[in-house]
């Protein structure tokens, strides 16, 4: 059980039975009032965001989260399917509850699955995957445009900006808290 | 959180002086009183840390008060104050007051102090980021004009004006403080900085009554941008009533399941103590817009994380 007092940002905690995370949070004390706890969270299924003010006697359950490490077996139409590599089991996201983590995920990519009791709300990912470049303009040695940077697209449709000598068919690491190049992926 | 430099440590150095520069340019004496004390001011939603038997002080007010009893008639003190589970952007649980005392004045008085002592840093502290531009003081995309009289907007006035209710039906339907930081607070010291004063009674266990209206404290608060930077009011020196507000506080105390004591030599002084007015000054927030800081920890030498 959290009391308000322990509220801070990135605290999950459980209300009328759905998984919240503070994403801001501010203490306060008026005069000589109250503290007073004022809380942004966001709805871990919904994505819904609400603000509200708590006081310190206000209590929270701890959201029953676990993560758990599945494979990701394949997409179908908007469906997502993954896979328990202990078990077999099996458990299904669709494409909107994984959102920009569709950037970087290819099959048979090992991911954190995220539940809420039973049910699966969210995956993450690891920081770097390695993707195969599949639309590049060729490199043109010697070419004096200035530019620092071209653009490409990976195999997941994502498109990043990378050093011009990357050539199609590489593959190349990306951290996917930013989608940001990292380096030419060794073979 | 970048840690306080030289140059940051430098410019608090400056701000430290420039304070007891304005109080002692005007005959105040300037004070050291314990920070351990045996028995504190009963204050409800105020938490003190036990140390061995004492208490450590939540502000200075017990004993600035008893020291006016013995013919001080302007004192101020510097010093840190303990206030537990008051952690934020804002607080810190151990943190620097100003208070100032002065006799045979009341809470205007000290509106007028707060003024004056804005414009002598504006003329000590130039080079600070908040005075870079003459006359105002600049934060986070805010400028007030400092220019005097800064604005004054009783709790009635702005109650009505920003929360559509009166404090009193606030408080009745136990929504005032909740009205006053959603509401109310986000529209003060926005042009000019804003005392907002004329308390409901209830909510100034320490502060005179107004003699044209027995349901208001003469106490007043200091907004900047929006933030709560010094709490001030004409002192009660009825021993009599003070004790009986003592008590409730004691019966709120209790109810929320701590301790504490009647301040009986306190009491005592009361009735010996002049008319008096009285202000607590948050120091570490005032250098914090001063030196263009969003956050109390990056404003103050050593913030909790960095020790």
């Amino acid at each position: 059980m959290y009391t308000a007092s322990d509220l801070r940002k990135g605290l999950k905690v459980q209300i009328d039975g759905e998984p919240y995370i503070v994403t801001e949070f501010e203490f306060s004390k008026p005069g000589k009032g109250q503290a007073l706890y004022r809380t942004k969270m966001r709805n871990m299924i919904t994505g819904i965001q609400f603000t509200q003010t708590y006081r310190s006697n206000d209590k929270f359950d701890p959201a029953n989260l676990e993560e758990r490490t599945m494979q990701f077996l394949y997409g179908q139409g908007d469906e997502f399917h993954f896979m328990d590599t202990g078990n077999y089991e099996q458990i299904t996201l669709t494409r909107e509850q994984l959102g920009d983590n569709l950037n970087f995920l290819i099959d048979n990519m090992e991911v954190q699955v995220l539940f809420f009791g039973d049910r699966p709300i969210d995956i993450s990912l690891p920081t770097f995957v390695v993707l195969e470049v599949t639309v590049a303009d060729p490199w043109a040695k010697g070419d004096t445009s200035g530019s620092d940077t071209k653009p490409v697209t990976v195999q997941t449709g994502f498109q990043l900006q990378v050093p011009p000598y990357i050539e199609l068919g590489e593959k190349i690491q990306i951290d996917t808290r930013t989608g940001e190049f990292i380096k030419r992926a060794k073979e | 959180m970048p840690e306080l430099g030289l140059q940051g440590l430098k410019e608090r150095s400056a701000f430290l002086t420039a304070l007891r520069s304005f109080f002692l340019d005007r005959d105040y004496l300037e004070v050291d009183t314990p920070l351990r004390l045996p028995v504190l001011l009963p204050e409800a939603h105020i938490i003190p840390f036990a140390s061995e038997g004492f208490w450590l002080h939540t502000s200075p007010e017990l004993c600035m008060k008893r020291l006016l009893v013995r013919g001080c008639p302007r004192i101020f003190q510097i010093c840190h104050c303990f206030r537990k589970e008051e952690k934020g952007r804002l607080h810190q649980e151990e943190f620097a007051m100003l208070e100032w005392y002065r006799t045979h004045a009341d809470y205007g008085d000290l509106m007028r102090d707060c003024e004056a002592l804005l414009a002598h840093l504006a003329e000590k502290l130039a080079e600070l980021p908040g005075f870079k531009t003459p006359g105002r003081l600049s934060w986070q995309g805010h400028s007030l004009d400092l220019s005097p009289p800064w604005e004054r907007l009783s709790v009635h006035e702005a109650f009505q004006r920003y929360a559509q209710v009166s404090p009193e039906e606030a408080l009745e339907r136990d929504q005032y403080e909740e009205l006053l930081v959603e509401r109310v607070e986000p529209h003060l010291g926005r042009e000019r900085p804003t005392f907002l004063h004329d308390y409901p009674a209830t909510l100034a266990s320490l502060a005179r009554k107004s003699p044209n209206n027995p349901d208001l404290a003469e106490r007043f608060e200091l907004y900047l941008c929006g933030l709560e930077l010094a709490n001030g009011f004409s002192e009660l020196n009825d021993p009599a009533e003070q004790r009986t507000r003592f008590a409730a506080e004691i019966v709120a105390i209790e109810s929320l399941g701590r301790q504490a004591a009647m301040p009986e030599r306190f009491l005592e002084d009361l009735g010996r103590m002049p008319k008096a007015a009285g202000i607590a000054l948050g120091l570490d927030r005032l250098f914090m817009l001063l030196a263009g800081f969003d956050d109390i920890r990056a404003a103050i030498p050593f913030p909790d994380e960095a020790l």
